[in-house]
């Protein structure tokens, strides 16, 4: 199938955030849907378009329990955003971070209500680790398929998110389900992460948010992302077979393994975002429907947002969090949070075109300073 | 059949705008847009009382259903031809657009604010005047049938036709297969590429909503993935109208069997869950995806924009 021209966002650390064309991009697809949504806003209700729109953009940080919600919902889309960056890195687009969110997702859930006899200490992180291994071995196998046999990764992701979702579903019916409530079985209590005080800072009243430490093993694994891509061998491979696989190759690079490795670690990136969310500690389980876990998809505009900076990534993730976190306001107005998707699927569209926008104010400096070379 | 029928028309829609050179992952998104219209314009026609034919209405919304998928795959279109933009992004989008402006919508318009679109069942029939009492083929396909399985045969039928015995199939192909040799002879390559995502739009439209009218009273904003059980028949049928056909058979006989396996008399007492019947479709495209593409009969210039001034 195609060739994907994912072209890997012109990097220049974490300073390359304030670079101008690349963050002008984005900003141009963010403030473009959210135009666009405000009119969806307006054509279906206009009488409280106005304060809907309000609730929209303040409510993240109207109180600390909304905030601390924020860090709740963004955390797992951090992680599939990090997955979709990494594999975007090296040229691929992994559009699986679904499937491999929720197989990670129901390790994590296997070891959490399965191996409950152990100490939180070592419960925890094994239930972390079953999740990122599962992630891992989902990713690499469309990574061995492209390596091996040229497989789109597109196509292969796709059908494995339908086969992992299906998968599970039936696993969890065989090994830790609730029939009562058709979702998973509760994990044991010390197999969540500590929420290191979380819940003492973000709550409103009585009542704390949902935010937990999570959010910390995110940032560190974005952290360790930046550092693996920037300052490793192995980074500079892999980032090499994303700008041109040929050139790589000529260089010595074995970009078939570059290739599997990228999808393993993206998938165990993905999978852990599943850990995180189901031992979050807020009650989550996995419910036993055919639909594809929503969170995989919302990797790709954050990623995108974040033209695959992994510490963008970090930023990126919380906003479209906090979006998510003003459309469930935003029911007070009797606005479906539907909404909110609307506009984060109009950024998306838009942030394709952004590429080129981006392109465009380059061509644009280029030209200048071959101009001013030329005067010269 | 109820399972195979869209598969089919959206599979053949994909099949268009494919070897026109451009990739639509948005076949899922265009689904749900066609079905949410055309069930929405069904239900507000039943409401208002008018007596109409069940067959007329049923075309009615079939057009309807076609045309906003058109409509919405210009969207795709654009992207990808004029702004040269990642195809597999776009189609994202839309599919991420699709279900949110399907609940949306739907609980503006519902008047209990549910994101359900209910509809009545006024389009099945029992039998085809004589046809119907033929032996085996009239049990198989002239009764209890809905005219749109008739559609996806003719949709099949035109399909062919335009594809491989008109001149716009040869030219449209030649556009999947080397837009610069296609340009060379004066074919006009963005025209025939937006012709293509234009009939995959309108198929898909149609496909969305032929999809629920048989196996289903409400629309509840998803086709079940279908838009991308589509695109694995696509690729299974080796993009080509007759293969696709038995792709679609195969895997509809499969969801079937899914559907209603424990309720099957030889199935029940096989103890292999219906996960498995679920899943095998996926897993037969990646097996075939694995053992094919070394010689796949993908169209050569899929999901590369066309750049008049690239070699």
């Amino acid at each position: 199938m195609s060739e994907l021209k994912n072209k890997p966002a012109h990097n220049k650390g974490f300073w390359g955030l304030l670079d101008l064309s690349n963050a002008l991009s984005s900003f141009v697809a963010i403030a473009t849907g959210l135009v666009v949504g405000f009119f969806v806003l307006l054509i279906s209700n206009p009488a409280d378009a106005a304060v809907g729109f309000t609730t929209l953009l303040t409510s993240g940080v109207s109180d600390l329990k909304n905030m601390g919600q924020v860090l709740y919902f963004a955390t797992p889309i951090i992680m599939t955003g990090l997955a979709v960056a990494f594999a975007g890195k090296t040229g691929l687009f992994n559009i699986g971070a679904s499937g491999q969110f929720i197989v990670g997702a129901y390790c994590a859930i296997l070891v959490g209500v399965r191996c409950s006899f152990l100490p939180g200490i070592i419960l925890c992180p094994a239930a972390i680790l079953a999740a990122i291994i599962a992630g891992a071995l989902w990713g690499a196998l469309p990574g061995l398929l492209k390596a091996w046999r040229n497989v789109n990764e597109v196509i292969s992701c796709i059908m494995m998110n339908y086969i992992g979702m299906y998968l599970v579903n039936y696993l969890i019916i065989l090994t830790v389900y609730d029939q009562r409530r058709n979702i998973t079985r509760a994990v044991a209590t010390h197999a969540n992460i500590p929420t290191w005080g979380l819940e003492h800072i973000f709550k409103l009243g009585n009542s704390p948010s949902s935010a937990n430490g999570g959010i910390f093993i995110a940032i560190i694994a974005a952290a360790m992302m930046y550092i693996i891509l920037e300052k490793t061998v192995f980074g500079y491979e892999l980032k090499a077979c994303g700008f041109n696989k040929n050139a790589a190759e000529y260089a010595g690079i074995n970009s078939k393994r570059g290739i599997i490795m990228a999808m393993a670690v993206s998938g165990a990136l993905a999978g852990l975002g599943g850990a995180l969310l189901y031992l979050s500690g807020a009650g989550k389980g996995i419910d036993v429907v055919d639909t594809l876990a929503m969170e995989g998809f919302n990797g790709i505009p954050v990623a995108l947002l974040a033209l695959n900076n992994p510490l963008g990534v970090i930023f990126s993730g919380l906003f479209i969090a906090y979006l998510t976190v003003g459309g469930f306001r935003m029911q007070l107005y009797n606005y479906a949070p539907q909404a909110v998707d609307m506009i984060v699927a109009i950024i998306i569209y838009f942030s394709a075109a952004a590429l080129l926008i981006k392109g465009f104010i380059q061509k644009i400096g280029k030209n200048k300073k071959i101009r001013a070379k030329g005067d010269a | 059949m109820f399972f195979a029928i869209p598969l089919l028309i959206v599979a053949l829609g994909g099949m268009f705008s494919e070897r026109s050179g451009v990739v639509n992952i948005a076949l899922e998104g265009l689904m749900i847009f066609g079905a949410f219209t055309g069930v929405v314009f069904i239900g507000i026609i039943q409401k208002s009382g008018a007596h109409i034919d069940g067959q007329m209405l049923l075309l009615l919304a079939v057009l309807i259903a076609g045309a906003v998928g058109a409509l919405v795959s210009l969207a795709h279109a654009y992207s990808a031809i004029n702004m040269k933009a990642d195809q597999i992004i776009s189609g994202t989008a839309i599919n991420m657009l699709a279900p949110a402006f399907a609940i949306f919508v739907g609980r503006r318009i519902s008047e209990k604010g549910t994101q359900q679109v209910h509809f009545e069942d006024w389009f099945r029939f029992d039998s085809v005047p004589k046809l119907g009492d033929l032996p085996i083929i009239g049990d198989l396909f002239f009764k209890n049938a809905y005219l749109t399985t008739y559609l996806g045969f003719l949709i099949l039928f035109i399909s062919w036709i335009v594809l491989y015995k008109t001149r716009f199939g040869l030219r449209l192909r030649s556009c999947g297969e080397h837009p610069q040799a296609a340009d060379s002879v004066g074919i006009n390559v963005y025209k025939m590429r937006y012709a293509g995502v234009i009939i995959s739009g309108i198929l898909a439209g149609i496909g969305g909503l032929v999809f629920v009218i048989p196996t289903s009273r409400e629309f509840n904003a998803t086709v079940s993935g279908y838009g991308f059980l589509a695109l694995a028949v696509l690729i299974f049928g080796q993009w080509k109208p007759l293969r696709i056909l038995f792709t679609a058979f195969f895997f509809g006989l499969l969801k079937a069997v899914a559907a209603s396996s424990s309720g099957l008399p030889v199935l029940k007492d096989i103890p292999i869950s219906s996960y498995f019947y679920k899943m095998m479709p996926y897993v037969i495209t990646l097996i075939v995806l694995t053992f094919t593409s070394k010689n796949s009969q993908a169209p050569k210039a899929e999901g590369i924009p066309y750049d008049k001034g690239g070699r």
